[in-house]
C-alpha cells in the first residue's frame, strides 16, 4: 500500500531522513519508534508532502506521490493526525470536519461513520474547536482525518497527553481501522501503546532505518526497545 | 453655525472617511490575516482604483452615472487581477517569507506608482459623481420660542456621500458574509488557521493566496473608486490610504475583521472631526500616537490575538 523507498528529506537543505525506507501494507499497523528528534515526525511530514523529498520515493498502491503537490497528497487518499493536534483554530468541529469530507469529496454518510466512531464529537458540533477538551480534541484531529476515507492513517502521537480512558478509545479506532484495511503508520513514544497496537515496529535511529520487527518479537526482547529509545 | 450642528457636520465627514478606510483597511488586513504579507503596495492598489476608474468613465462616456457604474464594477476587478498575478508571479516564488515579500511588495510598489505616472501622467484628475444633490439637515435646539427643529445653515451633506457610507457598509457585509457563510471563506480561515495543515486536507494553498491577495486589492480599489468623485485621482495618493490603513489594523489588530472595521470607524471619526476643527495634520499625528499606546499596552491590538 505504502511504500517509503530511501528517501531523503529535511528542513532548509539539511538532511534529517537519509536514505529511509518503509513498507506498510493494508489492514496493517506499523509503529514508528526511535528517540526524539530521530525523524519520525519529519517521515510523516515527508510523506504529507509538506517537506520537499531531497531524494528517494513515496509509493502508493505504486504510484509515486512523493513529487505531487502537497494539497494533492491528501486526495490520493493518506490521512494526517499531526502531532499536537492541529486543529483549524476558530473554526467549529463540525467545520473542521467538513474541510476533512471536502478533501476527498466524501459526503454525509461518511460523516454519520465517523460520528458513530467518535459520539462525544455528535453533542459539539456547533463548538470552536479550541474550547474542546485535549482529549476530545484529539478525537476531532482523528476524525477529521478519518472523513477523508483514507487508505493510509498517518497518526503522530495520538497519544501524548491523553487521560488513560481517551487513549483506549483512541486505540480502539486505530484497530478498526486497521481491520476495515486502512493502512495505518503510528508514531509513538510510549512502548505499551506500541505493543498494544502494533503489527509491526520500524526503529529509526538519526534518520535512518533501524531494524523492523514483528510486534510480538518485540514484546519478547525488550531489550532492543531500550537500545533505540533509551527506556 | 453653533457647536452641536458643527460636531454633526464633522462627524459626517468623518463617517465618508470611515467608510472608506474600513474597506480599504479590511483588505490589508484580509491579506496579512490569512497570508501573514504586510502588503506595502496595498495603497498602490487603491490608486490603480481611482485612476482606473477615471479612464473608464472618460471612456464609456454617456451620463455619469454610467460611466460610475461601469468603474465600480471594473476597477475592482482588473486590480484584483493585476493583484493576484503579482501574487502569482512574486510573493509566490519567494514562498511567501515576511521579510522577503515586505521587500517585493516595496518595489512594487514603486513599479505601480511610476508606470502609472508614466502613462496617466501627474495631474489629478476628478471623476463624476453619478448623483450628488444637497442634502440640507436638520437641527434641534433652543430658539426664543422653545425647543425647535430647524435647518442651520451650512448642515449639510450630499446624497453621494451618503450613497458612500451605505456602500461600504453593504459590501462589508459582503465581506463577513463571505468569510462566515461560503465554503471559499471556509477554505481561507482554515489556511490562515494553520497552513500546513490546510495543504494537508487537500486546500490548494497557493490559489486560496492568490484569490486573497486579487479580493484585499480590489477591496482598496473600490473604495478608491467611491471616494475618487469626493478626491481627485492622482498618481500619489496612495500614500495615505496605505499609512491609515496600517494605523487602523494596528489598532484593530493583525488579521482581525471586526476588530479593522471598529479602528476605521474610531480614526476615520476622529479624522473627521479633528480635521474640521483642527488640521488634518494633526489627526495624522494622534492616530500615530494612538497607534503607539496601542503598541505598548495592547501590542495585539484591540481585537488581535497572538500571531501563530
Amino acid at each position: 500500500m505504502l511504500r517509503l523507498e530511501a528517501i531523503d528529506a529535511g528542513y532548509g537543505g539539511g538532511r534529517v531522513l537519509q536514505g529511509f525506507s518503509l513498507d506498510v501494507a493494508a489492514g496493517e499497523i506499523v509503529c514508528l519508534l526511535g528517540r526524539n528528534g530521530a525523524g519520525k515526525t519529519t517521515c510523516m511530514k515527508a510523506i504529507m508532502g509538506l517537506l520537499p523529498l531531497m531524494a528517494g520515493r513515496v509509493m502508493l498502491d505504486g504510484q509515486d506521490i512523493g513529487r505531487l503537490p502537497a494539497h494533492e497528497v491528501p486526495k490520493a487518499g493518506i490521512g494526517y493526525v499531526p502531532q499536537g493536534r492541529r486543529l483549524f483554530a476558530g473554526l467549529s468541529v463540525a467545520q473542521n470536519l467538513e474541510i476533512g469530507l471536502r478533501a476527498r469529496g466524501s459526503g454525509r454518510d461518511t460523516l454519520e461513520e465517523v460520528l458513530d466512531l467518535f459520539p462525544r464529537l455528535r453533542e459539539r458540533m456547533a463548538q470552536p474547536a479550541q474550547t474542546l477538551s485535549g482529549g476530545e480534541q484529539q478525537m476531532l484531529a482523528t476524525a477529521r482525518a478519518l472523513c477523508l476515507r483514507p487508505k493510509v492513517l498517518l497518526l503522530d502521537e495520538p497519544t501524548e497527553g491523553l487521560q488513560p480512558s481517551m487513549i483506549e478509545a483512541i486505540r480502539q479506532v486505530i484497530v478498526q481501522m486497521r481491520d476495515a484495511g486502512v493502512a495505518v503508520l503510528l508514531v509513538e513514544q510510549r512502548v505499551d501503546a506500541v505493543l498494544s497496537v502494533a503489527d509491526r515496529v520500524a526503529f529509526i535511529e538519526t534518520g535512518r532505518n533501524g531494524e523492523v520487527m514483528e510486534a510480538d518479537a518485540l514484546r519478547a526482547d525488550h531489550g532492543i526497545v531500550e537500545r533505540y529509545v533509551g527506556v | 453655525m453653533e457647536l452641536g450642528p458643527y460636531i454633526l457636520l464633522a462627524s459626517l465627514e468623518g463617517a465618508v472617511t470611515a467608510a472608506v478606510l474600513a474597506l480599504t483597511a479590511v483588505g490589508l488586513s484580509l491579506v496579512f490575516g490569512v497570508m501573514r504579507v504586510v502588503n506595502i503596495a496595498h495603497g498602490e492598489f487603491f490608486m490603480l482604483g481611482a485612476v482606473i476608474a477615471w479612464w473608464v468613465a472618460n471612456s464609456i462616456g454617456g451620463p455619469p452615472a454610467m460611466g460610475f457604474a461601469a468603474a465600480l464594477v471594473i476597477a475592482p476587478l482588473v486590480v484584483g487581477t493585476i493583484a493576484a498575478a503579482a501574487d502569482m508571479t512574486i510573493l509566490k516564488r519567494l514562498e511567501y517569507d515576511p521579510e522577503r515579500t515586505i521587500v517585493a511588495t516595496i518595489g512594487l510598489l514603486y513599479i505601480l506608482q511610476q508606470l502609472t505616472l508614466m502613462t496617466y501622467g501627474p495631474d489629478a484628475r476628478p471623476v463624476e459623481a453619478p448623483f450628488n444633490q444637497r442634502l440640507a439637515l436638520p437641527w434641534i435646539g433652543r430658539t426664543e420660542t422653545g425647543w425647535e427643529m430647524y435647518y442651520p445653515w451650512g448642515l449639510s451633506t450630499t446624497t453621494y456621500k451618503l450613497a458612500v457610507i451605505g456602500a461600504a457598509a453593504a459590501v462589508l457585509g459582503g465581506v463577513w458574509a463571505m468569510m462566515a457563510r461560503t465554503r471559499i471563506g471556509l477554505l481561507m480561515r482554515a489556511t490562515q488557521a494553520d497552513r500546513d495543515m490546510a495543504l494537508a486536507f487537500g486546500i490548494p494553498v497557493e490559489k486560496v493566496y492568490a484569490l486573497v491577495f486579487g479580493i484585499g486589492a480590489g477591496l482598496a480599489a473600490l473604495a478608491a473608486v467611491l471616494i475618487v468623485p469626493i478626491q481627485q485621482a492622482h498618481y500619489l495618493m496612495g500614500a495615505d490610504p496605505l499609512l491609515l490603513s496600517f494605523i487602523v489594523v494596528i489598532i484593530g489588530g493583525l488579521g482581525s475583521l471586526p476588530g479593522t472595521v471598529v479602528a476605521a470607524i474610531l480614526i476615520g471619526l476622529s479624522d473627521g472631526i479633528i480635521s474640521v476643527f483642527f488640521s488634518p495634520t494633526l489627526a495624522k499625528i494622534l492616530a500615530t500616537l494612538l497607534v503607539g499606546l496601542v503598541l505598548v499596552f495592547r501590542p495585539n491590538g484591540l481585537f488581535g490575538t497572538r500571531a501563530p
